[in-house]
């Protein structure tokens, strides 16, 4: 067993804006099983920070517990990393946001760390629009502990060694919906084209932004009769319309069919470029979204795309009106202005 | 793209760049797999059965493995492995090996053939000959053998007894020599009634430069290779303080480091080409400037300065390399004045040809406008059926090891021709393909790549090697350096064997692959589909191995450029439908 990628690298590896190749996004390498859809997602998170060129040092990837919560390990060895308690990531990432509001927050997930023990702690991060990108690598089952059916096995379901899942699925993407997520986008491991632009749109949106991923487990969810196989999905996946995003820093090169392309430019300057395939959603309306999503589940397909966002999305420290400069940066003399400053706020409230 | 067919043993060998380079094909990997693991017997044997001198070409040989070796492509600044030299090592740390030498049978077979030439090319057709029973009479006009590499290889590159013992597994199979035997005519040899002729003689002839003054320098002017014969035999063992070589390949090389053992101390080597268009060897050029010989080059020879009628010295006109559209490179004077260098003596090693006049012209042999013999590629038949050339009496000046790999195939032709069969029937070579998988991600060969930087062979002391012209320069590796530079090897025979219904198409295999080389495309035809991979497939010598198509509608392609063969591909797959897997392939030798 290999224990450490060779140094070696393609040697036309592209460059990035800041000159860094790709290999210096990379983590450690994969403990996980092989083939498992998890190093997939990780592959594609490198490949959009990379394309981003983003500084890795201005990158917090934070975790729970779970297969999933290991991940961070295997990508962006040069940022920030936390892996809390199970389910706790948002607590952390909110404390983290708070303080420093200029790192990037890369929050990823498990359909057990989410859906689980750590739903209270997903719904409030959802509904406060902590701005985040929250990753859930969504396999259906307790790789962890051999397999078990998790909250988000779909009713009737079965894993390798399991009975038919008898009790109801918890949508994510629908339940974010519900309570007001800004960003809802569902994707699959097996299908870098999408997820890559997806992780890139949801990196730039300001807010809560999800995106649920369907990542099989080779080794314990990856038979006939699960619905999260990599045939499975690959079989009933219809996705909502392709999805190109284009940096702030780069000009438009690609040229789009006119009529059901759309383009949404986000607060930070990029654009997101939107063929539509799916002719009865809208994904800036949060009921068409819905409606679709719901549509789509009862006749057995898995919607995948970018499914909602809001393109006004006004996220915590906007809601709260918080300092521009980050709470960790103030020091005691912007805490503490100071006697006259004390008497002129008095003053006004005489 | 058509799906690659990796039945045809060729796709595989040409993975294997070293192997596939080398003229005699030997299986390089595996040997060097074999030191690392200290079998230095098997090692060595290895390397006999294919190349049949290890001992010398691990001190001699041109090499052609090395540029060609994958290490030398992933990373700037990254060196081939010194595949040369861990030859050497197994030669250097063999035990005694005669026990696995092949058996001689008592019972001949009747057929009697002849060589003319006892040097790499004839011994080798020996070497394949004598096993099956024939009765081999060899010719030579030196009084041992081994050819140019007695007489041209100086012995500070290649010491006496390395090269009596290799020649001597040969000759003790029972091979008749004719030794000091000048052959005159072939018509003779062939009255005596062989089955067949091998002529193996070489290019004997050096050339010379027919300049203004030379028949006044006369005695002081010399034909490289000749005075270079003239040493390695102790005929001459001196020559002036003063030394011209003129010419830019490893005989200059040769000549002039041998200048600097006889006496030689202000030695130049001048040739007309730029220094990067040399012919010789970039080891041997360092060796050479190494021992403090320096290398003009752009100067082309004028003229024999002579005075009273000793030679002075040379004049040299300075010139410049232009090259046209087509490359075609031509020297065009940049009119500075002449310039004069001092000599005593003067070495002219400008290359050298081949020389028949001992070959009758009515012997059904035909020759070519260039008074070559018309050999056959393939077969090294000439004209007439029961003459075969091989070595540098084929086709004109190689090298060592080319000479070998003709010799294996002259061997196949003339037993072929023996036994009455078609000579245009060749062998296919051996192949083989096994599994090196011991348990999950446990594999049966060391695939963790080393990041070690090439390591150098250590050489003796300057002053001693100058003092001595049979002191061998070059030390060797010791076991633990020709260790770690066999681990720097990154066992590209161990190949990456894709089952396309095996693979779901998890992207595992892609994602890990720590150079890019494997991506999941739509097809397409070859040069659009190179564009289309993880990382563009630019160099086009390199073959991209392609998948029948998937449930996906893409087919799996993978660029084998810069593969480390690490592994890793293997490692996470889930399904088994990558293989690491040991590709042995070697060319068949006569009578198997």
């Amino acid at each position: 067993m290999s224990y450490q990628l060779p140094k070696f690298r393609h040697p036309d590896l592209p460059v990035n804006a800041l000159g860094y190749t790709r290999a210096d996004y990379e983590g450690s390498i994969s403990t996980l099983c092989a083939g498992c859809g998890h190093d997939s997602i990780s592959g594609a998170i490198v490949r959009a920070c990379h394309e981003l060129a983003l500084e890795p040092h201005k990158i917090a990837k934070l975790s729970g517990i779970g297969c999933s919560s290991k991940s961070p390990t295997y990508f962006l060895g040069k940022s920030h990393g936390f892996n809390s308690v199970h389910g706790r990531m948002p607590s952390v990432v909110s404390g983290a946001n708070m303080a420093n509001r200029d790192l990037l927050y890369l929050g990823v997930s498990g359909d057990g760390d989410t859906a689980s023990i750590g739903m209270g702690q997903f719904a409030h991060a959802v509904r406060r629009n902590l701005n985040m990108v929250y990753i859930v690598m969504n396999n259906g089952c307790y790789g962890l502990t051999k397999g078990q059916d998790s909250a988000t096995a779909d009713a009737g379901s079965a894993s390798k060694k399991g009975d038919p899942n008898p009790f109801s699925a918890i949508d994510l993407p629908g339940l974010a919906l519900q309570l007001g997520a800004t960003f809802v986008a569902r994707s699959f491991s097996g299908d870098k084209g999408q997820l890559v632009p997806l992780i890139k749109a949801a990196i730039s949106h300001r807010g809560f932004a999800l995106i649920d991923v369907i990542s099989p487990c080779v080794t314990f969810n990856n038979n006939p009769g699960s619905t999260k196989s990599y045939d499975f999905v690959r079989e009933h996946a219809e996705a909502t319309g392709t999805v190109d995003f284009v940096p702030m820093r780069e000009e438009i090169t690609t040229s789009y069919p006119a009529g059901r392309s759309q383009e949404v430019t986000l607060h930070d300057g990029s654009v997101l470029h939107l063929e539509k395939l799916a002719p009865d959603l809208d994904p800036f309306d949060r009921v068409s979204a819905m409606v679709a999503l719901q549509r789509h589940s009862a006749e057995g397909q898995i919607l995948t795309g970018l499914i909602y966002m809001d393109k006004d999305s006004r996220d915590l420290h906007d809601i709260m009106e918080t300092s521009r400069r980050p709470l960790n940066s103030l020091v005691e003399e912007d805490l503490c202005p100071g006697d006259k400053v004390l008497a002129n706020i008095n003053a006004s409230l005489r | 793209m058509n799906p690659t067919d990796i039945k045809n043993p060729e796709y595989f060998h040409k993975v294997v760049d070293c192997q596939y380079a080398c003229p005699a094909h030997t299986p390089v990997p595996e040997y060097i797999r074999l030191i690392a693991a200290g079998r230095y017997d098997d090692a060595y044997m290895v390397n006999w059965e294919s190349n049949v001198f290890p001992g010398i070409l691990g001190r001699t040989c041109d090499r052609p493995c090395e540029p060609a070796c994958r290490r030398g492509r992933i990373a700037k600044g990254e060196e081939p492995v010194a595949i040369c030299r861990l030859k050497r090592v197994a030669a250097d740390n063999k035990t005694d090996i005669s026990a696995r030498l092949p058996r001689i049978p008592e019972q001949k077979n009747g057929k009697r053939i002849a060589l003319i030439g006892a040097g790499p090319a004839s011994l080798t057709v020996a070497r394949d000959l004598m096993p099956l029973g024939y009765d081999i009479d060899i010719y030579d006009n030196q009084f041992a053998g081994g050819g140019m590499m007695r007489s041209q290889i100086p012995s500070f590159r290649l010491p006496a007894s390395v090269l009596d013992e290799e020649v001597g597994y040969i000759l003790d199979m029972g091979v008749v020599t004719h030794f000091n035997t000048e052959v005159t005519s072939l018509k003779s040899v062939l009255e005596k009634d062989y089955d067949a002729v091998f002529v193996g003689t070489g290019a004997p002839r050096g050339r010379g430069l027919n300049l203004p003054g030379l028949e006044e320098a006369g005695k002081h002017v010399h034909i490289g290779i000749d005075w270079l014969a003239s040493v390695a035999f102790e005929h001459t063992s001196s020559i002036g303080k003063r030394v011209l070589v003129l010419g830019g390949g490893n005989t200059a090389m040769d000549c002039c480091r041998t200048s600097r053992r006889l006496g030689g101390e202000d030695v130049r080597v001048v040739v007309r080409s730029p220094f990067a268009d040399m012919k010789a060897s970039p080891w041997e050029k360092e060796d050479a400037m190494h021992e403090g010989i320096p290398i003009y080059d752009n100067h082309v020879p004028k003229e024999f300065v002579v005075e009273n009628g000793e030679l002075k010295g040379m004049l040299f006109e300075k010139v410049e390399a232009q090259y046209d559209e087509n490359g075609k490179r031509s020297l065009v004077p940049t009119g500075e004045d002449l310039v004069f260098m001092e000599a005593d003596d003067v070495l002219m090693a400008i290359g050298q040809d081949n020389a028949f006049p001992w070959v009758e012209r009515d012997l059904g042999i035909e020759f070519d406008n260039w008074d070559m013999p018309v050999v056959d590629k393939a077969t090294f038949q000439s004209t007439n059926p029961r003459v075969f050339f091989g070595g540098d009496a084929a086709f004109g000046p190689e090298n060592v090891i080319t000479a070998v790999a003709h010799g294996h195939q002259a061997a196949i032709s003339i037993d072929l021709f023996c036994r009455a069969e078609p000579v245009t029937n060749r062998p296919a070579p051996m192949t083989n393909l096994v599994s090196q998988k011991m348990g999950i991600h446990e594999w049966s060969y060391d695939n963790q790549v080393e990041n070690d930087k090439r390591f150098v062979v250590p050489m003796a002391p300057l002053e001693e090697t100058l003092r001595n012209r049979k002191l061998e320069v070059e030390l060797g590796f010791d076991l633990s350096t020709g260790f770690k530079e066999a681990e720097r090897c990154l066992n590209c025979d161990v190949q990456t064997v894709f089952d396309t219904p095996r693979c779901i198409e998890c992207d595992a295999c892609v994602d890990i692959c720590p150079t890019d080389c494997i991506s999941f495309v739509e097809n397409a035809e070859e040069p659009e589909l190179r564009t289309r991979l993880s990382a563009a497939a630019g160099n086009l010598a390199q073959d991209l191995y392609v998948s029948t198509e998937l449930p996906t509608q893409r087919v799996m392609v993978k660029d084998e450029n810069v593969c480390l063969h690490c592994g890793l591909c293997a490692e996470r797959c889930p399904t088994s439908a990558w293989d690491m897997q040991k590709f042995l392939y070697s060319v068949t030798k006569a009578g198997q």
